[in-house]
Formats: C-alpha cells, structure tokens, sequence
C-alpha cells in the first residue's frame, strides 16, 4: 500500500530530515563450481542443465563446503578490514519459496565468517569511513518465471517455471552498518561505496560483478529522522537494485518520498520495496516486521568452518592493492592533478595507463590518447575502452614512434584510426596508408628551396631580423610534404639554410 | 536347498567360496522365502526380483572369472526404504514420496553394490523413521516373526524382521534414537549403531541430521561387523562423515575376548519402568560376562534423565527442517494442482494428505521449537543437555572402556497397544537415545528370552567414538558364551513362521 504518491523535493526533504543508510550487497562469487556441490555455474546455460541431486534438495542429498568459496570470503573480509573468524557455522534460513530446492536457504547468521570491518569512500574530494557489518557466505536461490501475466509477477500469472541453475551459486553479502554521512551527500556515498565495492572485488578476482547479470546485486535500507532527531525512523527495504546509478536514485527516492510521508502526518511501513529502472520510482513489495520468523538454527548438515590462522595470514599476504591506495599512489606517480586522475578513474583509463606507462610511455602521452582520441573511439561506438581493438602495447609502439620522429601526433591519429578499424598492426598501417614521415634530408631541402623560391617576401622579413617570420615557410614546407614530416626537422635544416 | 536361508552370511560366503553354491541360487532361495512368508511378515515394501537376480549372476560370473571379490560378494541384503538406490522406489514409508524413483544411490548403497551385496529389495519403516513399532508406514505395519500380533520394533522394523523372518541374512537400518537397536532388540537380532560419521548419511533420507546413523542389521556379531567393515568409512560427499580408520571390527567380532575388559553398568538404566524379564536376561549376561573376565562396575550418567526431553526437541526441530523439502514442486506426491490452486494451496494439500500423523505432530513441534522467541528456551536448552550427556559418556569412559544397559525397557509390544500414546511410544528408546545425542557407538545383542511373554530381549554395549570394535568384541563374548547355553543363537529359538504362499 502506497500512503503518498507524491515526493518532497530532495533539498526541502534534506532540510528537514536526516537519512539514514545500509546497505546490503550481494555478491556472486566466480568460483568454478557451487557452494554446496560441484556444479558448474556458467551463466546464461540451458534451464536446468547445471543441477545436481545436491542442488535440487533431493531427498538424502547433503551438502559440502566448496573451499574456494570459503577462500573468497576471506579475501573481500580482509580487503574490508575485517576481522576473520576462527571458527562459525552455516545456519539454515527457513522458509517457502517454489524455487528454493530445500525450502531453506544455507546461510550464515549470527556466525559470519567475517565481521567488523572497515572501508572508504572519496565523494567530491571528501574521505567518508564505512562501517563493515559482516560478510557472509549463503547459497543463491532458483530463478521463477511467471507467464502469462502483464507485469512478469506472480500474481495475474497463468503459470510459472523454475531454473534451479542458479540454486546454489555461492553469494557473499555484504552488510554495513548504519550509515550516518551529511544527508546532501547520503546518495552520492551509497553510489561511491557500491561502485568502491565493485573494483575492489574486481582486483580481489573473485566476482566478475557484472551488474547486469546480477552478480552484483544492492539492497538499500533507508529511514529519515527530523533534523536534530537521535532516535532512528523506520526503514525501508529497497531490494535488488542493480546499477551505480540506480543505488544513487533510488536512496534519493525513497528520501524524497518517505520525506512526503512523513511531513503529511503519515507513517512510513517497514517494507520491502521495488526499484523500477525505467520511471526512477519504488513500489510498495512485502510487508516485513522485525518477527518475520527464519527459525534459524545451525545447519546440522555441515561441520564449522575454522579457517586456520596460517591461512587467513597466506591470503593477507596475497591481496592486492587496494583500489583507493592504488589510485593515489598512481597519481603521485604520474604527477596528475586530483581533476585529471578523476578523469582517468571515471574514463575507466587507470588500469589501461598504467599497463601503458610500464611499456616505457610517459604517462602524460598514455592519458592523451587513452582519453583522447580512444576514448571518443569507444564512446562513439558504445564500448568500454577495453573492449578496442587497441591495446596498451600498441598505444606504446604508436608513442615511441612519435618520439623517435616517425610520426608526429597528427599522423599517429591516422595510424589509431586504422588500429580502429582493424587494418592490423601500426607498421602495416603505415606501411599500407604510406604514413612515415619524411625524413631524408634532401627530399626536405628540395621542399624547403621551393618554398623560399615561392616565397620571396618572406625571406625578405626573416632577413630583415625577423627570425619568426620563418614560421610560415615551416607551414609551406609541411604543407609540401603533406603533413608527413618532422616540423623540428624542418626548422632546423631551414634555419641552417637562411643561416639564422 | 531351502535351508540356504538359514545360514548366516559368512557361512553363505563360504559356501560361495567353496563352490558349493552360488549367488543366484542363494538369492533366489531368498526371493522364494520372501514370496513364502513375507504376506505375514510384511517386512518388504519393494522386492526387486530382476535387480538382484542380475546382482546375483554379475557376481557368479565376477567369481567364475576369478576376479578379486570382497568377503560378502553375492550374499544378499534387505535395504531401509530410507537410501536411496538408483531406479528403484524409494518413500521413507511416506506416501508423500510414493512411486519416487531416486535418480542416484546413496554412498551406504554404492558401497554394498561395489561389495558385490545383492539388494533384494526395500524394507518397511515408521514413516520418514519417525516411530518404535513401525506402526507409522503409510504402508501398513510389520509383524514381528517372533509373535506375529506384536510389533517388530521401529522405526527399522522391516528391516529386522526380514532377517529374523530368514528373508535375508543381513540388513541395513538407520538409528536415530534406536531404530536399528530397538527392532534388533524385539526381534532377537544384532542391530549396530556405529559411531555418527562413521557411516555416510549421504543418500539418506534424513529424518534428524545430526543423530542419523546408518548400521548394519544381522544374525550374528561376525555378520554384522562385515557388513560394516563393508559400508562404513569417510565419503567426501557427506561433510560429517568422518576422515579416519574404520575401527577393526570384523577382528573384534572374530576375537571376543573381554577379559580385563571395564564394563560399567549404567544406574540410571534400568529399575523402575523396566520389564523383570528384561532386567533379569540383563543381569545374567552382565554375570557372563564376569565370568569372563569383565571388571564389572556401576556408573552413573546422572543426564540421562534429560536425554528424551531433549531429543524430543532437537529431532523434531531437525525434521521440521528436513521436511520442508516435500512441497510436490519437484517429486513425490502433488494433490490439487488443477490450475486453480495457488502454489501455497497446492502445497498445503499435497503434505495434508500425504503426511502421517506423527509427521505432522513432530514438524508442528519443530516448528514451535525453533520460532523466535522459543528457540532459547527449546532447542537452546536442548542442546546444552545434550553437550551434558556427552559430558557423562565422557566421565564414565574415563572409568570403563565401555557401558551397558537393556537396550529396551520392555519387549516387542503388541500391534495398537501404544499408537495412541506417542509418550508411551517415546520412552521405548529410553537406553537408546543418549548414545544418538553423544554420537557413540551403540549396538544391541540377543541375550536371552523374557520369563513372562517369551520374548527376546536386549543386550545394549555403548562404546566412545571410533571405538566400535569394542562393541563387537563384548557382542562376540556374549555371543558364544549364550550358545554354549542355547546351543545355537537366540534365533534358533523363533518359532516357524507358517508358509503362506
């Protein structure tokens, strides 16, 4: 039931409340195999075709914990400044769904594997500190489809079929807690922290965290307190909203709306609520008190997991840089300004510069073209930059051609336009389109002779004591030479020749 | 050659050695048996003619190729319709699963077949093993061969009554809180609870998965430690399973030498409740056994008061769980689904009608004993008793190498006496159930006939973790000790069931 159907707008909602967050993230893992069976977990196979009696809850079934689930939980727990722990337990999580093989979920409850953590994020030049909750490891549930109905939901549906490929996917989530940052920026910070979350798992490898496969999945709980207020409003429940974007509009909703709500004397309802993409609006979804009854217990099926300390230490010992320290490293590195490394970072270009700047480029010249030139290659077409036919190898073989005077920038474009457009390697681009510049000296005085021959009045001024008039017989020299030569060559073999 | 029946499964084995029989003979003189008795007995739910016959004539050949075969290749076994087995009906004595083929076999299962054991079918059971008298199949009850008007015991009745019955020499059960024990007891057999983890559960149909135990159902001692040695050991597809040395019991079995052994007889096991039939079979074995050398003391397990309390929360609570998976989505029984019912609808009328009574009850307990709010006070404080009664196994054995008790306060009960009564009903695995809640090792032996109905009674050995070669040794003692007595084993004593074919 929707109490107000019209929203506040956000500043007139910030004014008067303060939101508070939590965000619940959900993370598949990329392990080879299931949680609980072994399984493959290809996405997007043949209904059904990745099952096993382990997955489907047939009757004697049991479980197994996968080992390379438990070592990936590890991993995002200490990447998050967890605390790892010696010993839980998985629980089961009971309740009734058709595509739920067991009718309960295998889950971790009041025993996470890891807990008390920590974690930043940068919004507008300004650090925000993230408390880590827990991480936890469950299995994913089936995949219904209702047929037959308008809205692709159960109800209306003639009828309704089950993909229990995905059952038993291992998940991680991830759970903060209560978020209290400046409420103008409360939106902002759940983005920064999603999208912080997603290249931090990236470099960890254990998620592909492709949003639009599910794999990286937000819930957004969400109450707002009078200005001034200490006790906590009541929260919604935001479920399953799947892109950066959509995690900073639908906590600018739900505050602009329960801001409504609660300003026409209404109350809020603790609910879960639907995010839908195209209007930018929530929708009223299940009904949730604090009593809704799992009847956790733990799982009698599988024994505790007791990672050993020599374990966890082997894999601190194996994480990567985190994504923030690395950026800031790079950047004093490359000695790029906070709004050129933003650049770099929102252009997606980090990973592709550094690759290039170890190939012996400066890192001036590696953002150029990434940003440049490849960046309106990839915009233009719709792809990442990744995605180009042009890698950090060739951006460097193209860079160290300009440097040594084969090419200048103009004509280095022509030779990324032909990598584009998968003419094959720079050389045979320049080989093919006749590219190189020119630079054998007597075909450079020929043009230089025709242009003081053609242009009498401008040796006259450069003779006169006007050296800088010389610049429009470069100009003449380079036009000759269709572009295709060295411009300091030229200057210094023209200066040579006028004797300046 | 009728009498094949009557030997035991060593002997069957010898005789297959010898070439004085073969496995399809063997098999068939069962499945002849079976056909003869099992209309009274009604220990089988499913007989797999054509599979274990094929069973039979692979290990014939195997033999006459002279291939490698391990010690009970050929002999054939009655298998608890709570494993799975490829292919053939498998219900838990549900209707719920009626007509259910699994598409996989238990490890138990896996590894009799790779042992050459011919399955000549599925035995009767309290539906989903809740019960102790198999009164509770959906499938009708068992009659015990001793006494065709009493109950066989339960929840593995079937399974104890088809060796008891001579349907076959060995069987397989799974012990919850006795239920190999408790129908070994009533029908004058061995019935062993290895330690929990020493059998896999994997393919079992789980009623409470921490107390669940598949065992080995048998004649004799020696028998049914080679069954075990055959089916016990780690199986990675079952977590709890445990990664460790199967405990040397076909040696023990062979050997059963308990001089200087440390007996304790548990105090709080026995006296008022307890049949004096019972009590008096009990304490002249515990005699025996002195004689034989035992140091015999008391012991007291001042918890054991608390183990049915508690295990009539934590099993519950458990299968309440296991249950939930019986929805008619996916397999099984499905009731109402005309294309009006809401999932839910169909759900709710398909566990209406195709759960017993005693199912119900246990999962509206469970249920109740796991809600917010109750869960402290129910399953919380059930398993801190059951972190207590380990704690008394724990004492005692500091002090004995092993425990004693009757492995049932009463003898087999007649059919309808307590089926009203679930307490009743409850406290028949008064001796059984702390061994399920501690995860030892148990196993009842025949130790005689009560004075008053005639009836076999119960010898029950409780022994630490990995330490069921203790078992064998104790069943073995008494074993032969009772024979030179009986001249024979206790069920040379049975009467013959009348022929019905």
């Amino acid at each position: 039931m929707t109490i107000a159907a019209e929203v506040m707008p956000i500043d007139e909602a910030l004014a008067q409340y303060d939101p508070v967050m939590g965000l619940e993230v959900h993370v598949e893992l990329n392990t080879k195999s299931k949680m609980f069976c072994g399984c493959p977990t290809e996405f997007g196979a043949e209904p059904n075709t990745q099952t096993c009696p382990v997955c489907l809850g047939l009757p004697g079934a049991l479980p197994v914990v996968n080992a390379r689930a438990v070592e990936s939980a590890i991993k995002i727990g200490l990447a998050l400044n967890c605390e790892i722990a010696e010993w839980c337990r998985f629980a089961r999580k009971n309740y009734f769904y058709p595509d739920m093989p067991k009718n309960f979920q295998t889950s971790q409850y009041d025993e996470p594997i890891a807990f008390n953590g920590w974690t930043e994020v940068v919004v507008d030049g300004e650090t925000y500190r993230i408390e880590i909750e827990r991480a936890h490891m469950e299995e994913d549930t089936g995949k219904s489809t209702h047929i037959g109905g308008a809205t692709g939901r159960i109800h209306g549906a003639s009828h309704s079929l089950v993909d229990y490929n995905r059952a038993g996917i291992p998940l991680i989530e991830i759970v903060t807690k209560t978020i209290e940052v400046p409420g103008e920026k409360a939106a902002a910070v759940a983005r920064a922290y999603v999208s912080m979350l997603r290249d931090l798992l990236l470099a960890l490898d254990v998620s592909d965290v492709r949003m639009d496969q599910g794999s990286l999945r937000c819930d957004a709980n969400v109450s707002l307190k009078p200005r001034g207020a200490t006790a906590f409003g009541t929260r919604t429940e935001t479920k399953n909203v799947n892109s950066f974007r959509s995690v900073e509009r639908a906590v600018t909703y739900e505050i602009t709306r329960q801001a409504a709500v609660l300003a026409t004397g209404g109350k809020v309802i603790q609910e879960t609520r639907h995010w839908h993409e195209d209007t930018g609006i929530t929708t009223s979804g299940r009904e949730k008190s604090d009593a809704e009854d799992y009847r956790y217990f733990p799982e009698p099926d599988l024994v505790p997991v007791a990672p050993s300390r020599e374990w966890v230490e082997e894999l601190r010992a194996t994480l990567p840089e985190p994504p923030s320290v690395r950026r800031a490293r790079l950047q004093g590195e490359w000695g790029f300004t906070d709004l050129e490394m933003r650049d770099v970072v929102n252009g997606g270009a980090v990973e592709l510069i550094e690759s290039t700047v170890e190939l012996g480029v400066t890192p001036a010249a590696a953002k150029k073209w990434w940003l440049g030139e490849l960046a309106r290659a990839a915009n233009e077409s719709g792809v990442g930059l990744e995605e180009l036919h042009v890698g950090a190898a060739e951006v460097a073989e193209v860079q160290k051609l300009v440097d040594a005077g084969t090419l200048n920038d103009k004509i280095a474009r022509q030779v990324f336009e032909g990598l584009l457009a998968g003419e094959g390697t720079p050389a045979e681009i320049i080989e093919k389109r006749g590219l190189a510049l020119v630079s054998d000296d007597s075909a450079l005085l020929e043009a230089i002779d025709r242009a003081i021959a053609a242009n009498p009045d401008v040796v006259e001024k450069v003779n006169s004591g006007k050296p800088a008039a010389a610049g429009a017989l470069i100009g003449a020299v380079m036009k000759d030479m269709r572009g295709q030569a060295d411009a300091a060559k030229v200057r210094q073999l023209l200066n040579e020749k006028l004797g300046i | 050659m009728s009498d094949l029946t009557r030997k035991t499964a060593s002997e069957l084995a010898e005789l297959m050695t010898s070439g004085q029989a073969s496995s399809v003979e063997i098999t068939q003189a069962h499945l002849d048996r079976i056909a003869a008795v099992d209309g009274a007995v009604r220990a089988f739910l499913h007989v797999d003619t054509e599979g274990a016959l094929a069973q039979a004539k692979a290990v014939d050949d195997k033999r006459a190729a002279g291939e490698p075969l391990s010690p009970l290749a050929g002999v054939p076994l009655a298998l608890k319709d709570v494993l799975t087995q490829e292919g053939v009906p498998t219900t838990a004595g549900s209707k719920i699963l009626e007509g259910w083929k699994p598409p996989y076999d238990a490890t138990v299962v896996k590894r009799l077949k790779d042992a050459g054991i011919v399955i000549l079918g599925k035995t009767n059971m309290d539906e989903f093993a809740m019960g102790s008298s198999t009164e509770n199949s959906a499938y009708g009850t068992t009659h015990n061969p001793w006494d065709l008007s009493r109950i066989p015991g339960g929840s593995g009745g079937g399974s104890s009554a088809a060796i008891s019955a001579y349907e076959a020499p060995l069987a397989i059960g799974t012990d919850t809180g006795g239920s190999i024990r408790q129908p070994g007891a009533f029908t004058g057999t061995v019935g062993v609870k290895p330690t929990y983890g020493g059998t896999s559960r994997y393919g079992l149909i789980a009623l409470a998965s921490s107390l669940d135990t598949p065992g080995p159902c048998a004649r004799t001692t020696l028998d049914a430690a080679l069954l075990h040695e055959a089916i016990a050991g780690w199986d990675p597809m079952d977590s709890t399973s445990i990664n460790a040395e199967v405990p040397p019991v076909v040696e023990a079995a062979r050997n059963g030498d308990v001089a200087g052994l440390r007996i304790g007889v548990v105090k709080e096991l026995g006296g008022e409740g307890y049949q004096p039939g019972v009590e008096a079979r009990f304490h002249e074995a515990v005699e025996l056994l002195t004689k034989l050398g035992a140091e015999v003391v008391e012991v007291s397990c001042p918890h054991f008061q608390y183990a049915l309390p508690a295990y009539y929360l934590i099993l519950p609570s458990e299968a309440s769980s296991n249950l939930a998976k019986f929805d008619a989505m996916r397999y099984g029984l499905r009731v109402g689904d005309d294309g009006e019912n809401s999932a839910e609808k169909v759900m709710s009328l398909t566990r209406e009608a195709g759960f017993g009574a005693e199912v119900k009850r246990r999962i509206m307990l469970g249920t109740h004993a796991l809600s917010s709010g109750y869960y402290d006070a129910y399953y919380g404080q059930a398993q801190k008793v059951r972190t207590l009664i380990a704690r008394d196994f724990a004492q005692a054995y500091e002090q004995v190498d092993v425990l004693v008790s009757p492995a049932t306060p009463t003898t087999a009960f007649a059919i309808g006496d307590r089926i009203d009564d679930p307490i009743a009903m409850y406290k028949n695995d008064l001796c059984t159930i702390p061994s399920n809640l501690a995860g030892n090792a148990a196993a009842s032996f025949p130790c005689g006939l009560a004075d008053e109905d005639g009836l076999p009674v119960g010898f029950h050995v409780m022994a630490p973790v990995l330490r069921d070669d203790l078992l064998y040794k104790v069943g073995a003692a008494l074993e032969s000790a009772l024979a030179e007595q009986w001249g024979g084993v206790l069920m040379t004593k049975a009467p013959e069931l009348e022929v019905t074919r």
